[in-house]
C-alpha cells in the first residue's frame, strides 16, 4: 500500500513537471498604456513590457502568450485563471497585494504627474481626471480635488483637452510623449508625486512557483543591466533605473 | 499592405491614408465587423430559442416548470446587463472547469478555492492553457453568444409569453370545439398566430441587441467599438508610423453610419416579415390587408 501511494505520488510529481514544461504561460496586459504596453500598427502587443516579458520568458524557458483585457477586469480574470500573470504597468500596492501576489518590481517607483491646459491649472480644488482603479485615482480621491474617473487612459487626457477636467493625474511616463507632441496645448502642473512601490508582475497568490521563477528571472535582468537598458530605451535618458 | 508604405512620413495625404487604413490594426477593425455580424446571426436564433423555451415553461401547468420559467424571466431581466456579463461569464467558465476537473482529475486533493484563487488541475482548464490563441478566442466568442442568448432570451420570453396570451380567446375555444388537445391547440393555433403579436417586441429586442455589442469586450472579444476607440485614440510618433491626434470622433462617425444602415436594413426586413405574418390574421393590420385586396 505504501509503495502504491509512493508510486502515485511520484507519478503525480513527474506528470506535474511535464506539464510545467509544455505549459503556456499566458500574460495579461491592457494594450492601451504606451510606453508600457500598447498595440502597434500590426495590432500586436508592443512596448516596454512586451520586451521585458519576452525576455523574462526566454530566461525562465517558458512559452508565453500575450492576452489583452479590459483594465477593470484584469484582476478578476487573473484569479479565476483566464491567464497566469498580469504585466500591465501595475504598481505594487498593499491593497492589491491582499488579492494577488507580486514579483519584485521590474520598474522603480515611477513619478506621477498632473497635466493641464496651462501650468496654473487648479489641481488642489479643481476637477482632476484619472483612470479608474489606479493608484492615481486613489491619490486624487484623498486629496481635496474632485475625482473624475475614466475606464481608459486616453479618455482621461481627452477630458482635459475638452475642458471637462482641469487636469489629469497619471504616470508621468505616459504623459511625457503626449505633452511633448501637443505643441504647447498641454503642460505639466506642479511637482511630480511618487506613488506605489514600483511596478511588478501580478500573479495568483497560490502560484508561488511561477512567481519565484519570474522573480529570479527579473533578478538576473537587474544584475546584468539588461533591464536598465530597456528602461532607458523606452522611457528616455532621464528615467529612474535600478 | 502596399509597397510604397515603407516610409509613411514622405507620403502624400492620399497615399498616407491608403497605408494608414490598411495597417494590421485596421484589418483587425474590419475583421471585428465580421465578428459582430456572425455573433448577431448566431445569437438571434439562439435567444429566440431560449425565449420560446422560457415562455413555454412559464405558461406550463406544472408548477415547478412554470416557476422556473417565470424565475428565469424575472431574474435575468432584473439584473443589470453589465453585472450579469461580468459575473455570469466568470461563473460559467469556472463551472465548466470545475465539472471537467471532477472528471479528469479525480485524484486532486487540494481545495478548488484557495483564498481568492480558483484552482483546477492544468488538464481541466477550458480551453487548455497551452491551446493556441484562436482556440481561446473561439471559446470566448461562444461564451459571449451563450451569455447574450440567455440575457436576450429572458426578454424574448417575456415578449412571447405576452404574445401567446394575446392570441384571441375565441380561436382557442374554436380549437377546443374541434376536439383538439391542449398540445395540439398550442402548436397548431397559438404558435402560428402569436408571432404577429410578438414581432413588435422582438424587433425592439433585435435593435437593442445590435447596439449592445460593445459589451463584448467585457467578455474578451474585441468588437468594433473597442477597435474604434483604440484606433481613434491619440497616437504619438514614438509608438506608431502613423501619428495622429484624437480621431475617435471620425471612427465613431463611421460606426454611426454602420449602425444606422444596419438598423434601416433591419427595419425593411422586419416590415416585410410583419406583412407576411399579418396576412389573414384577425388584427387591424390583417383586416386592412383584406380590404385592400377586396
Amino acid at each position: 500500500m505504501k509503495k502504491l501511494i509512493l508510486t502515485t505520488a511520484t507519478l503525480a510529481l513527474t506528470a506535474g513537471m511535464g506539464l510545467a514544461q509544455d505549459q503556456t504561460v499566458r500574460l495579461g496586459t491592457e494594450g492601451a498604456y504606451p510606453p508600457y504596453n500598447f498595440l502597434n500598427d500590426k495590432g500586436e502587443v508592443d512596448g516596454f513590457e512586451r520586451e521585458v516579458g519576452d525576455e523574462l520568458c526566454t530566461r525562465a524557458e517558458l512559452t508565453c502568450e500575450w492576452v489583452t483585457t479590459d483594465w477593470d477586469g484584469i484582476i478578476p480574470n487573473l484569479v479565476s485563471g483566464n491567464y497566469d500573470a498580469i504585466i500591465a504597468g501595475m504598481s505594487i500596492t498593499p491593497e492589491r497585494a491582499e488579492v494577488i501576489s507580486f514579483t519584485q518590481n521590474y520598474m522603480p517607483p515611477a513619478a506621477s504627474a498632473f497635466v493641464g491646459l496651462t501650468e496654473d491649472a487648479d489641481v488642489e480644488n479643481g476637477v482632476v481626471a484619472a483612470q479608474a482603479s489606479t493608484i492615481q485615482a486613489g491619490y486624487v480621491a484623498q486629496s481635496g480635488a474632485a475625482l473624475l474617473e475614466f475606464a481608459t487612459p486616453e479618455e482621461t487626457v481627452a477630458s482635459v483637452r475638452n475642458g471637462e477636467a482641469d487636469a489629469v493625474f497619471a504616470d508621468k511616463d505616459y504623459l511625457v510623449p503626449l505633452v511633448e507632441e501637443s505643441g504647447g496645448s498641454l503642460a505639466f502642473v506642479g511637482e511630480d508625486v511618487q506613488l506605489g512601490g514600483g511596478i511588478g508582475m501580478g500573479l495568483r497568490q497560490t502560484d508561488t512557483e511561477l512567481r519565484d521563477t519570474f522573480d529570479a528571472a527579473i533578478q538576473t535582468m537587474k544584475d546584468d543591466g539588461t533591464l536598465n537598458a530597456l528602461i532607458l530605451k523606452w522611457f528616455g535618458e532621464d528615467a529612474a533605473t535600478f | 499592405m502596399f509597397s510604397f508604405c515603407t516610409d509613411p512620413d514622405s507620403l502624400s495625404d492620399l497615399a498616407w491614408m491608403a497605408c494608414y487604413l490598411t495597417t494590421g490594426k485596421h484589418m483587425n477593425f474590419y475583421y471585428a465587423f465580421g465578428t459582430v455580424l456572425v455573433l448577431l446571426a448566431i445569437t438571434a436564433p439562439a435567444a429566440l430559442a431560449f425565449g420560446f423555451a422560457g415562455a413555454s415553461a412559464a405558461r406550463s401547468r406544472l408548477l415547478p416548470l412554470s416557476l422556473f420559467g417565470k424565475g428565469y424571466i424575472a431574474i435575468v431581466r432584473g439584473v443589470p446587463d453589465i453585472a450579469f456579463f461580468l459575473f455570469f461569464v466568470i461563473a460559467l467558465d469556472q463551472g465548466l472547469e470545475y465539472a471537467k476537473h471532477l472528471i479528469v482529475c479525480p485524484d486532486w486533493d487540494q481545495p478548488i478555492r484557495q483564498g481568492n484563487d480558483f484552482i483546477v488541475c492544468q488538464s481541466a482548464k477550458v480551453p487548455l492553457g497551452n491551446s493556441p490563441q484562436w482556440v481561446h478566442k473561439t471559446y470566448s466568442f461562444f461564451v459571449a453568444v451563450f451569455t447574450f442568448a440567455i440575457v436576450f432570451g429572458a426578454f424574448a420570453a417575456n415578449v412571447l409569453f405576452g404574445a401567446m396570451r394575446a392570441v384571441p380567446r375565441t380561436q382557442l375555444e374554436t380549437a377546443e370545439a374541434y376536439g383538439m388537445t391542449q398540445r395540439q391547440t398550442f402548436w397548431r393555433i397559438i404558435v402560428p398566430q402569436m408571432w404577429v403579436y410578438a414581432l413588435p417586441g422582438l424587433s425592439n429586442l433585435w435593435m437593442v441587441l445590435i447596439k449592445s455589442t460593445p459589451l463584448l469586450f467585457l467578455l474578451g472579444v474585441e468588437d468594433i467599438v473597442y477597435w474604434a476607440r483604440e484606433l481613434g485614440g491619440t497616437k504619438t510618433a514614438r509608438f506608431t508610423d502613423y501619428p495622429h491626434g484624437d480621431w475617435r470622433m471620425w471612427y465613431f462617425l463611421a460606426l454611426l453610419v454602420f449602425y444606422l444602415a444596419f438598423t434601416r436594413l433591419s427595419e425593411v426586413v422586419l416590415n416585410r416579415v410583419m406583412g407576411r405574418l399579418t396576412l389573414g390574421q384577425a388584427t387591424m393590420g390583417g383586416e386592412s390587408q383584406r380590404k385592400a385586396q377586396a
